[in-house]
Formats: structure tokens, sequence, C-alpha cells
């Protein structure tokens, strides 16, 4: 098994090398050049070239990102911001545990409210227990986070005053962004598990069981559970991406001091070493999640379990 | 020679009468949802009315300012009431429909075609092109869609144009994902085996045999995908890196409507509803699409 | 008939969904005794399956409905049985082989749990954990799997190893009716000799009545003490095994069927499949649900649906037989 979680470690190299070099020459086609950015207006032309001169921006493109490459990796050093001439690597150190807790918040939630649910109502197809949570969920999930938050910012915070409209100064902070962006997913979440559920409720060795004599119960908790959840445990995994996306927005309207508002005004000010130090953070959060969830399939799927632990398959 | 060009003639009637009762089956699959059906009649009423934007309120009603009229509440006259600079709501709604369902639109269909050359291409002619088409794509979809659109604005300048563009390069993995898993879905069968032994070319079996095949999800994921492109469009137009201001678009309105939040609530709400109306009309009609198109999946 | 342990009188099952309707059985009446083996023939879609999953009540839910009919299983009625009544009978007496052994075991769960599964869901006699273990041992080394594998899970097993633990999973409460629906079917011929072989051997050594369902005749003749063959959801002509195999008077679907196979020994007649296809199920023809494709047809067949014709154990349902449409 433990050759399997480092083949899976050695995969996410090339893939976190990718999202850098995608990321660099994107950010390259920004217009502009660092100097002027650091120097503001009110500077000869020599100054700027010579500043940029010393930041290494004329050289070509790719030694550029090779010698990027080089002090990210041996000397964690992921460059200055252009805006605070501050180290850009503990600032998103400091940062990243926030927005990850966001976003674990919201896809705890999204699991534990709409697995539950969507189970319930596969099992109760056609009852008012199916309809009216599926009804709710066909709404959750095409509203956008933001708008959802907005109204829950106006009922909680404005309203009813017992929440915080933004920071994450206490606990109370994190309720409506989790909420906000809980909610989608759990409708989501929700969706999907009931269809898996239903999908897996018609297979034959569900009849099998039922042949045996076992009750309903047993049914779905025994033998359609686990198959139910695998599909549902890599969608989990794959909304990842999108979780930490949304965290952008929700951070944003919360005002909550996390990467990706941190990444935003980067983008906002053209901050080129803010931006990138941001996403490969989250790239890097977002492929080590995708591993867990590699881990956890495999771990309740026999199949692949007997693969990867060399056992005859 | 005439009877075998006639022989031909009819065969291809047969094959499109073969296809129209087949699009025929599947409508009549489709109709009989109830809830797909009022996804589409929605979706429709949607569009009619964002096409007819400029017969209801012309364009420059919602983007003139008129600072007297300023954050009234629904009326008569402004049925939605109006924003933080007197304009009408309703109008700015309407007009911001066409930019959003645009927006939309024109993401999916044209991440689906380049998905679907992508993804065909990995499918059938496997490695090494399907190896290097496929870590591309991990490599794109390992960056959060919202995030690679920020930064592709931010490189680009914000423009309709490049919020598209962003947008749909940022969609294109799953498409080809897709399509890819169709298709290897299908090369394996014999009939392909099959054509590929009779000579057919490679282009031809791709037109004629795979992509026939590998149309029904790459339909459902386009019809879906509409729906969370307006979503993503309308959260970069909250970020600020959306359409640029004074023209309207569904997420930009909300964005405008924030500070008002504890004094005039109701003025987020109309642009929210048609957002969700949208959303949830294109999720609808794609349920119903997949049903329709897969009669096995429902019991 | 003195000891009868299943009778079905008169049963009709249909499937109804909001697009249509299907007929999937018809009216059909058997009955088996104690220790012996009825084989269920017919082509794919003439009820068969459906037939076993009724006396199973394991119809889908909604959609299958039991339109009429009585199934009457050691005295009780079991169509009216409530549902926890019904599932004490479940493996318990009346076991089920289902057709496709790939897809019939759950693939998250080890064989041993699947078959122990059975064994602790009717454990009246309060068996201990070990006792069940050893249970699950004894039945594995009685379909010829060594007890060592229990802790395997299905995709470790070859196609006629699982169709092994499916038979290990029915047998282990000693049903007093076992139900195979194709228990072939899915597997390679030779495979299927040795399934076959086993699945009798252990009939006859457990006492236990079976109901066989096939469409493939050698399987029968091996295998059962009476016959019942079926089209459209209706038995069309039942009897001993000789009565089907030997006797003069035929259904022309039988004698169709019996048409329609190869044989090795005999003259080398050119086979003679029967023409057309089986009905549509949504849409049944009227009078006698073969005669679109029969051979012997006359007008009344179009319009009238025949008696049954009886000679001792033999019955015959067709016009060809019965005088004045009456029994």
């Amino acid at each position: 098994m433990y050759r399997y979680v480092i083949k899976r470690l050695l995969l996410m190299i090339p893939v976190v090398l990718g999202v850098s070099f995608v990321i660099f020459s994107i950010l390259a086609m920004v217009p502009g050049d660092p100097a002027s950015m650091i120097l503001g207006a009110g500077v000869t032309q020599e100054e700027v070239d010579q500043l940029n001169h010393e930041l290494g921006y004329d050289r070509p493109f790719l030694v550029r990102y090779f010698s990027y490459l080089y002090d990210a990796i041996f000397h964690f050093d992921f460059g200055t911001s252009y805006a605070t001439r501050q180290e850009v690597f503990p600032e998103v150190m400091a940062k990243a545990p926030i927005s990850f807790a966001i976003a674990m918040n919201a896809i705890i939630f999204a699991g534990v409210v709409g697995i539950p649910i969507g189970v319930l109502s596969a099992v109760k197809q056609y009852s008012l227990l199916d309809t009216i949570p599926t009804f709710i969920a066909l709404f959750l999930a095409a509203a956008p986070a933001f708008w959802v938050g907005m109204l829950l910012m106006i009922l909680f915070s404005l309203k009813l005053g017992w929440l915080p409209t933004g920071g994450v100064e206490t606990w109370k902070g994190y309720v409506l962004p989790m909420l906000a962006l809980g909610l989608m997913y759990a409708a989501q979440q929700l969706r999907f598990t009931r269809s898996s559920m239903l999908e897996t409720i018609r297979q034959d060795y569900i009849r099998t069981a039922r042949a045996k004599g076992a009750a309903e119960r047993t049914v779905i908790w025994k033998h359609a559970m686990k198959n139910a959840l695998m599909p549902v445990i890599t969608i989990i995994g794959v909304n990842f991406g999108g979780l930490l996306g949304g965290a952008i927005v929700t951070e944003t309207l919360f005002s909550i001091p996390g990467l990706g508002t941190y990444i935003v005004n980067g983008i906002k000010q053209k901050d080129v070493p803010v931006v990138m130090a941001g996403t490969m953070c989250l790239a890097v959060m977002f492929a080590g999640i995708m591993l867990c969830v590699d881990l956890l399939y495999a771990f309740v799927d026999p199949r692949i379990k007997a693969k990867y632990s060399g056992r005859r398959g | 020679m005439a009877t075998e060009k006639m022989q031909k003639h009819e065969t291809q009637t047969a094959i499109t009468m073969k296809k129209q009762s087949q699009l025929k089956e599947i409508w009549r699959r489709y109709k009989k949802n109830r809830l797909a059906m009022i996804g589409l009649i929605s979706m429709l009423v949607l569009i009619v009315l964002v096409l007819a934007a400029d017969l209801i309120e012309p364009y420059e009603v919602c983007i003139t300012m008129n600072l007297r009229e300023k954050l009234l509440p629904p009326s008569a006259e402004h049925l939605f009431g109006t924003d933080g600079y007197g304009r009408d709501i309703l109008a700015r709604c309407l007009h911001g429909g066409r930019v959003s369902l645009f927006i939309g639109f024109t993401c999916s269909i044209v991440s689906m075609f380049f998905g679907a050359i992508f993804g065909m291409i990995a499918g059938y002619y496997g490695d090494p092109l399907d190896n290097i088409i496929m870590r591309i794509m991990d490599v794109l979809s390992a960056i959060p869609n919202i995030l690679l659109a920020l930064a592709i604005v931010a490189a680009l300048g914000s423009s309709i144009f490049n919020l598209i563009m962003a947008l749909t390069i940022s969609h294109i993995p799953g498409f080809a994902r897709v399509v890819r898993s169709s298709v290897l879905g299908i090369t394996g069968q014999e009939y392909i085996e099959a054509a590929r032994a009779g000579g057919t070319g490679d282009a031809r079996i791709l037109r004629k045999h795979i992509l026939p095949n590998a149309l029904g999800p790459l339909i459902v994921q386009t019809t879906m995908s509409v729906s969370s492109m307006i979503l993503a469009a309308a959260s970069m137009s909250f970020l600020g890196l959306g359409v640029n201001p004074p023209q309207p678009e569904w997420g930009s309105i909300i964005s405008e409507a924030r500070e008002f939040l504890r004094t005039n609530p109701t003025m987020i709400l109309f642009p929210g509803i048609c957002i969700i109306l949208a959303s949830l009309s294109m999720n609808l009609i794609g349920d119903g699409l997949r049903d329709a198109l897969d009669p096995r999946l429902k019991s | 008939m003195s000891d009868v342990l299943l009778q079905v009188r008169d049963l009709s099952v249909i499937y109804k969904t909001d697009l249509e309707t299907v007929h999937a059985v018809n009216g059909i009446s058997f009955s088996l005794e104690r220790g012996k083996t009825l084989g269920l023939v017919g082509e794919t879609g003439a009820g068969k399956t459906t037939t076993a999953l009724t006396l199973m009540r394991l119809l889908p839910e909604r959609i299958g409905i039991v339109e009429q009919g009585e199934i009457e299983f050691e005295g009780q009625e079991l169509l009216a049985l409530p549902e926890n009544e019904m599932r004490e009978i479940r493996g318990e007496k009346i076991a089920m082989i289902f057709q496709d052994p790939m897809t019939s075991l759950n693939p998250v769960l080890t064989v041993g749990e699947q078959i122990g599964e059975a064994l602790s869901l009717h454990n009246f006699s309060k068996k201990s954990k070990e006792e069940i273990e050893a249970r699950v041992d004894e039945v594995l080394t009685l379909v010829g799997i060594p007890a060592g594998r229990k802790k395997d899970y299905p995709h470790q097993f070859s196609g006629g190893m699982k169709q092994r633990v499916v038979i290990a999973m029915a047998l282990a409460c000693e049903p007093d009716l076992l139900i195979a629906d194709e228990p072939t079917t899915a597997l390679d011929v030779t495979i299927q000799a040795q399934v076959l072989l086993m699945m009798r051997d252990l009939r006859d050594r457990l006492g236990t009545s079976m109901i066989m369902i096939t469409h493939d005749l050698g399987v029968v003749a091996q295998t059962c003490d009476t016959v019942a063959v079926m089209y459209a959801g209706e038995i069309i002509e039942q009897g001993t095994l000789l009565d089907i195999f030997k006797g003069e008077r035929h259904h022309p679907y039988t004698t169709g069927l019996f048409g329609s196979i190869p044989s090795l020994r005999g003259h080398s007649k050119r086979l003679s499949p029967i023409a057309g296809l089986m009905p549509d199920p949504t849409n049944l023809p009227d009078g006698c649900r073969f005669w679109p494709r029969c051979p012997h047809c006359t007008e009344r067949c179009k319009t009238e649906h025949p008696g049954t014709y009886v000679d001792g154990t033999h019955q015959v349902c067709c016009h060809l037989f019965t005088e004045g449409g009456s029994k």
C-alpha cells in the first residue's frame, strides 16, 4: 500500500510543476513590468530599467521561470510582493490555513448534510422525504454562493445580529462562510448521492441480498452503502477544486484575510509574485486532497486495494 | 449505375428517417418529464425576454444615471426598483441577462468543441498523444476554474471577450475527459474494429461511428455547463473582474447592490432570482436530456 | 399428488411504467412435489424470470404488480404474507440462484461474509459465530471451493467459481425450494457441465425441490422431472419429462423448440427454427398468443384463446387437440 502512496506522491510533482508553468506563463502576459509597478510614477526610465535588471526581469522568459523555480524549491523563496515589498512565502503560509479551514468546513458540512439526506431520498424514492429535499437541492445548486452568502448575511448579521458580517476573529466568523459555500455543495452532494444510491439499489447483488431474506435496513446499510458512496467520494475530491475557487468568492464577500482575498488583490494590483505563490499553494492543497481521496477510495474498494497491495487480483 | 445511385439514395433517406425517428423518440421521452419541460419553457421565456430587452426598455435606460430616483423600492413604474445610481433594475436585469446568457451559451459551446476534439484524439489515437493531452488537462484542472479564469483575465485585461476566453479555457478539461472516456468505451467494441478492418479511414470512423455515440453524454454535459458558466461569470463580476461597468450583467448587478445590503436588501433579490432561474432551467433540461437520451438509467 | 410443496394457480404479473404496461405473466398454473425438479423452459422474455421473482416476492417495487393468482407454499399463501414473514421464508425456505454470477455478488464484501449472512439472518437455533463460520466452510467445500478462500473478494474468483459461491449461498440454509434462474447460461460450456452435475448431486443429497429455469432443453433433460414450456407469459404445455420429450401430441411451439436444436444422434435433418419473433408483451395478439408464428394456424386461433387438452399428466394448450374450444 505504501508503495502506492509514494507513487501517487511522485505523480503529484509533474502536475504541480505544470501548474507553476501555466500560471507563470499566463502572468508573464500581464502588461507592464515589475519595476514600474514597484516604483510608481515620477521616476526616470533609467531607474526603472535598473530595477528590472536587478530583479532579473530583462532575462528571457524561460530563464526567469527556471530561476523562479530554483529559488522556490531550494530556498522557499517565492519572491517579494511588488505592492508591499514583503516576502510572499510567509504571507501565504499565514493565510493558507484560513482558506483551508473554510473549504474543509464547507465540505464537511456538505457531506454531513448532503449524503444522509441523499441516501434517505433514494431509499424513500417518490415520497415526500424524497421530493422536498430534492426540490430544495435543485434551487440551492443553481444559486450563486455569494448571493446565498448575502442573504445569510442580511438575515443572521444585519437583522438578527447573531453573527459578524466579516472577519474570522472568533469561530462565529466561520459560520456564514461555511453555510454560504457549504449549502451549494450540500445540494450537489445530495443530488449525487441520491442518484448513486438509486443506481446501486438496482444492482443484481442487492437483489441477491434481498433473496437471502435481508431486511431493507440491512440491504441499504450493509450492501448498498459502501458501493454507493464510492463515486460520491470521488465527487467530493473533484468538488474540492471548485470549493477552493468558491472560497475565493466567499472570502471576498465576508472580508476574510485568506488566500482568496490575497490572490484577488494581487490580481487587481498585477502583483505577480503574490498571485503566483497563492495559486501554487492552492494547487498543492488541491493535489493533496485528491491524493487523500484516492487513498480513501482504495481503502474502501477491495478491488483497488488488491491491485496496489500486490495480492492476487 | 442508375440503380446503384437510387439504392444509395434510398439508404440515405432510410438513414435520415431513422435519425428523425430517433429524435422523435427522444423528444417523446423528454416530453413525459414534467420538470424538464418546465425547465425548457422557462429557459425559452428567459431567452425571449432578454432578446426583446430593447423593446421593453432601451439600453440607455439601464446605463444612464438618474440620482434623483436612486434606491427606490419596487413600484409600478420600476417593477424591480432602482439601484444606487437610480437605474431601473428591471432594465438592468433584462440587458444583463443578454450578457449572462450569451456568456453561458458561448463558453459552453466553444469549450465543448475544443474538449470534444482533444478528448476524441486522446481516446482514439491512444498513447503517446493520449498521455500528452491528458497530462495537460490534468495540469489545467489542478487549478480551480475560477482561479485560472482570474489569472487569464488579469493577464489580458477585463472585457467580455477575455472573460469568455478565460471561462472557456478553464472548462475544456472537463469536456475532454467526458469525451475521452466515452470514446474509450466505444473504440474497444467490435463494430469499430470491423469498420477499421473494412478499410474505413480514421476521420470517417471518428465522424460516423464515434462522435454519434459520444454525443449523448456530451450534450448533457454541455447543457449542464451552461449553468455553471453563468454562475462562474457572475462570480467573476462579483470579484470585479467580469464585465466592465456600466454594462450590466447579473453578477455585477448583485455586486453593485452589496454596499446597500443594510439599507436596501431587496436589491439583490431580483438579479439573484434571474441567475437561479437560468441555471436551474439548464440543470433541469440537462437532467431531462440525460434521461431521454439514455432510458436505461430510468426505472 | 400427495406431497405438494408449491402450488401456483392462475398467476398474472404485469410491469407498469409511465410509458407502457408489459404483460409478463398471464394466468399460469403449475405445481411442484417435494424433492422433484420442475423445468421452466422458454425463450428470453417468455416470463420465466418474472415467475421466479414473483415466487420470491422480489418484483421491482411499484413497477411489478401481481394482478391475480395464488402461490401456495407449504400450505401458506405467499402473496398474502406480510413482508416480515416473507423475509423469513426468503433464503431460509426458498432460495434463488441468479442468472449472472458476475453481478450477483457484492464486490465489497468477502464471499465468506456473504454466505455467512444468509445463515445469521435465519439463525433460529442460535448458532454461535464459530458454528456459522464452520457451516460457511462446510458449504464452500460442498460446492468445491477450498474453505480457505472465504476471506477473498468476489473479484478474485473466476465466473464458474463465482457461480459456485452463489450456489453455496443459496444452499447454506438448506432451503426446501431452490429456484435456479439459468444458472449456467453465463458460464463456459465445460464449466456449465460441472456446475450442473454439482447441482444435481447436491439436490439428490439434500432432497431439495428445485425449479430449473432455462432455455436449454439439454439442461432440462439432464435435471428435471416435470417440464413446463412458457411462451409469451403463458404455460402452453406441461407434463412429465417423458410427456414432453417422448409424447405424441405437442404444442406447435414445443415442436418448434425441439426443431431448433441440432442433434448429433439420429438422422441429421435440416434445423427448422421457429419463424418470427416473440410477440411484443405490451401488445399481445388476440386468441392464441402463438398464432402469428404457428404453421397450423386457423381462423379460430386468431380470435379464440385455446383451452387445455389434458391427457394424464400431460397438458397442452392448443386448438389442435381440444374439441369445441372447451376443456
